[in-house]
């Protein structure tokens, strides 16, 4: 093919002389810093061949001169962390609750630990502050299943609740609409419990018979006056706080075949004094006893 | 082929599937821009998904990148290929019209079951490959035919040599066609199931599955765009194309360490660290073959700036080749391990990817659909160039919302992570970084809304110039498919 090569006014530059749809290319020669430029990352590259890990042959891998590995690496920036806060913890480790909540300093790392741990761990079911959510108790009411004293929320939170540990809180509430109670006593009892421990109005409601069931099924973990059983974990039902709800139907919903949560046990996760540092936080979210 | 110059055959050639893919491109921008935008919006504010499954987020989201990618950028792509292929060889598509047709229809038929099946729950969980197994075969077929339409018009042509545009849109079709064979070997779990198992598994599955990914990105957003680049920037700016040479050069470098650098999208994961380091040198060493694109694409225009001023549709296109040289400068960057280690997982990469997609890939688009609507509708000249000009402003307001808000976000995060206070604690929880970008999600809405906006002035002008009285050719000047002369461009 007959190339027509030309001169370009413009740039001074000879065309390559192809032509297609009236298009044509220069035949500029390469940019000399875009070469270089290129050459300079070809070389770093070699040199990071050289000094790092980079090519596999089958069995294995070169593993450059410097020996680097990421686990490594990861390791020792985890052991300058560790280091970091070892005299600390170690202190909350060893300390009882009471000599650490003596120790004005060593009570605000736990507490700085704790506010961390429970953001990280604890919030997305509890809630910020420890508010709660339905189903998952608030923790900064007052409103404790399993005890609210210092060693009360250590034991819960290393054991969990319902979780596969051994040494797990664990109650079970029978589901009463399963034959042990009849569709008008489990009525009549979610009105007795509604009116006189959630405090709301009879209006002209006859709780008598619902008292009556109450006091011969519930009222044996419950309380006669509601006032519940940390012991077996029976919540507290005379209260403003209420796991699943403050109406009637939650009430009978829970009567007749009741959820029961789950908390995992932390001491898969968190050793015992990061656990002891989330529980001073979690006291001190207002509901502590 | 030795009588081509002395007497030019005239050639009929086939515009009326470009047309049909350019339609559908501006119909799939403005579909892909609205959902886009609604995203933001539920990440903004996440009760905006009302609780309805079809909405939420992790199913709107492959509706808007692959509407995105596959419906807009693909349709304006394939369109623009077949158009740059036929007249820069000067011969009509192999294949006929039913095979063209069979390409069109078939795309968009993969389009719309892609999309329906994502808000149906339909998902492989793959990254930008989310379709399932049947409608990733019949894209198989499709893109087979594309392959063959595209090869054959280039054996039959009638140019002795293969314009520079043309490698890049052939390399385009043969990696997208095995990055997508590779990477969607699945085995259903009965011919009657759209569900289905990929047959790697573990940190394999995820190294082919960015294997794909990046070269998506490459081969797909890259190469293809390259290939619209190379052929519109010197037809508006009437001007040589910068350096042959340099294309040649960043051509085959761009092909050989592209298919390198997935890795680079698993940084700090289980990825072995060989892997991870040879995915970082490639990507280091794909900074100046990106970039040798660029300075074609800016360095053809020598000569040619005053055209910036009035032909607002050739602005779009030089401002593209910007963003691109910025995110080809970025990618690299982020590609280093230490800033991986900031940027990872943050909303940086978000404002990455849409610096490439907006600023590079859509801009790119809009340049080359303002000079090849009136050409394909054979108008005098576009309907506003005022409009074009309102466009290009409010688009380009709305990317500099988006990518600097994302910027700040993504640092945001990334240093609030890695924050220890005096003690040795993590200094922020999760959620705590959470509220704090809660501002960007806002500002990158507003940027979203821009680019919405531009989108929506742009189908208004396209609409009026094909429609417009206006905008009409004297009826002798009207020419049926002859490859000289083309219709001026827009401003001239």
């Amino acid at each position: 093919m007959p190339t027509k090569i030309e001169k370009d006014s413009v740039t001074g530059r000879e065309t390559t002389g192809h032509e297609w749809d009236g298009l044509k290319e220069l035949n500029t020669p390469l940019p000399k810093w875009w070469l270089y430029v290129f050459y300079l990352t070809i070389a770093t590259s070699v040199l990071q061949f050289v000094l790092y890990p980079s090519f596999s042959y089958g069995p294995g891998y070169l593993h450059g001169v410097l020996g680097y590995t990421t686990r490594q690496e990861v390791d020792q920036d985890v052991a300058k962390i560790v280091a970091k806060r070892k005299a600390d913890m170690d202190k909350i480790g060893t300390l009882s609750f009471a000599q650490i909540k003596a120790d004005p300093k060593l009570l605000e790392v736990a507490l700085v630990d704790g506010k961390q741990v429970f953001a990280s761990n604890c919030q997305p079911c509890h809630g910020a502050g420890g508010g709660g959510n339905p189903g998952y108790p608030a923790l900064a009411a007052g409103a404790w299943i399993w005890g609210g004293t210092l060693d009360a929320i250590q034991k819960t939170v290393t054991y969990g609740v319902r979780s596969d540990d051994p040494n797990a809180r664990t109650s079970a509430m029978p589901a009463f609409g399963a034959g042990l109670l009849t569709q008008p006593q489990i009525q009549a009892v979610a009105d007795y419990v509604w009116v006189t421990f959630y405090g709301n109005k009879a209006d002209g409601r006859d709780v008598s018979e619902g008292a009556k069931v109450f006091n011969a099924n519930c009222a044996v973990c419950h309380g006669v006056k509601g006032e519940g059983n940390k012991l077996m974990g029976a919540p507290r039902l005379a209260s403003q706080v209420h796991l699943y709800g403050n109406t009637r139907e939650a009430i009978m919903a829970q009567v007749m075949g009741p959820k029961m949560g789950v908390m995992p046990a932390w001491n898969t996760r968190l050793d015992p004094a990061t656990i002891k540092a989330v529980t001073l936080y979690v006291h001190s979210l207002g509901g502590g006893e | 082929m030795s009588d081509a110059f002395a007497a030019p055959r005239p050639v009929m050639y086939n515009e009326d599937v470009v047309k049909k893919f350019i339609i559908a491109a501006m119909f799939w921008a403005i579909v892909a821009f609205l959902v886009g935008v609604y995203l933001a919006a539920e990440l903004a504010w996440p009760s905006l998904n009302f609780g309805l499954s079809w909405i939420n987020f992790g199913r709107l989201r492959p509706v808007h990148t692959s509407a995105a990618i596959f419906a807009f950028g693909g349709s304006a792509l394939i369109g623009t290929s077949l158009y740059i292929v036929q007249r820069t060889c000067r011969a009509r598509l192999f294949g006929g019209r039913a095979l063209a047709d069979f390409l069109f229809w078939g795309y968009q038929f993969f389009i719309v079951m892609a999309a329906l099946s994502y808000v149906m729950g339909y998902s492989q969980s793959k990254e930008y490959a989310e379709p399932e197994w049947h409608i990733d075969l019949f894209l198989t077929v499709v893109w087979v035919v594309y392959l063959l339409i595209f090869l054959g018009t280039l054996l039959k042509r009638q140019e002795e040599h293969i314009y520079v545009a043309n490698w890049f849109l052939l390399a385009f079709i043969v990696t997208v066609a095995m990055l997508h064979i590779g990477n969607n070997a699945a085995v259903p779990i009965s011919l009657f199931s759209a569900k289905s198992y990929i047959v790697y598994s573990g940190v394999q599955d995820a190294i082919v599955q960015w294997w794909y990914g990046h070269n998506a990105v490459g081969f797909f957003l890259t190469a293809g765009f390259l290939g619209m680049m190379y052929y519109f920037i010197p037809k508006a700016a009437g001007r040589p194309v910068y350096s042959y040479r340099l294309s040649v050069v960043h051509f085959w470098t761009l092909i050989f360490l592209y298919i390198w650098a997935g890795p680079h999208h698993l940084h700090w994961t289980s990825l072995p660290d060989w892997t991870q380091m040879l995915g970082m040198a490639f990507s280091v060493m794909l900074w100046m073959p990106s970039w040798g694109g660029m300075i074609n694409g800016i360095m053809t225009l020598s000569g040619a700036w005053d055209k910036l001023r009035t032909d607002p549709g050739l602005r779009f296109s030089v401002t593209a080749v910007g963003f691109y040289g910025m995110s080809t400068f970025e990618g690299p960057l982020m590609s280093v391990r230490q800033v991986n280690a900031l940027s990872h997982y943050t909303d940086w990469t978000i404002g990455h990817v849409h610096s490439g997609a907006l600023g590079w890939v859509a801009f790119i688009v809009f340049g080359a659909i303002y000079y090849i609507v009136p050409v394909l509708w054979q108008r005098k000249a576009l309907y506003s160039t005022r409009l074009v000009s309102w466009h290009y402003w409010i688009a380009t307001l709305g990317i500099v919302l988006y990518i600097v808000s994302m910027w700040v976000a993504g640092i945001t995060e990334g240093l609030m992570w890695r924050a220890y206070d005096q003690y040795g604690f993590l200094q922020y929880s999760f959620v705590e970084s959470v509220v704090a970008i809660h501002p960007y999600m806002v500002v990158r809405l507003l940027g979203g809304l821009f680019f919405l906006t531009g989108g929506l002035i742009m189908v208004y002008n396209l609409i009026q110039t094909v429609k417009s009285p206006t905008t009409e050719l004297p009826r002798e000047k009207l020419q049926s498919g002859y490859p000289a002369g083309a219709v001026p461009a827009a401003g001239e």
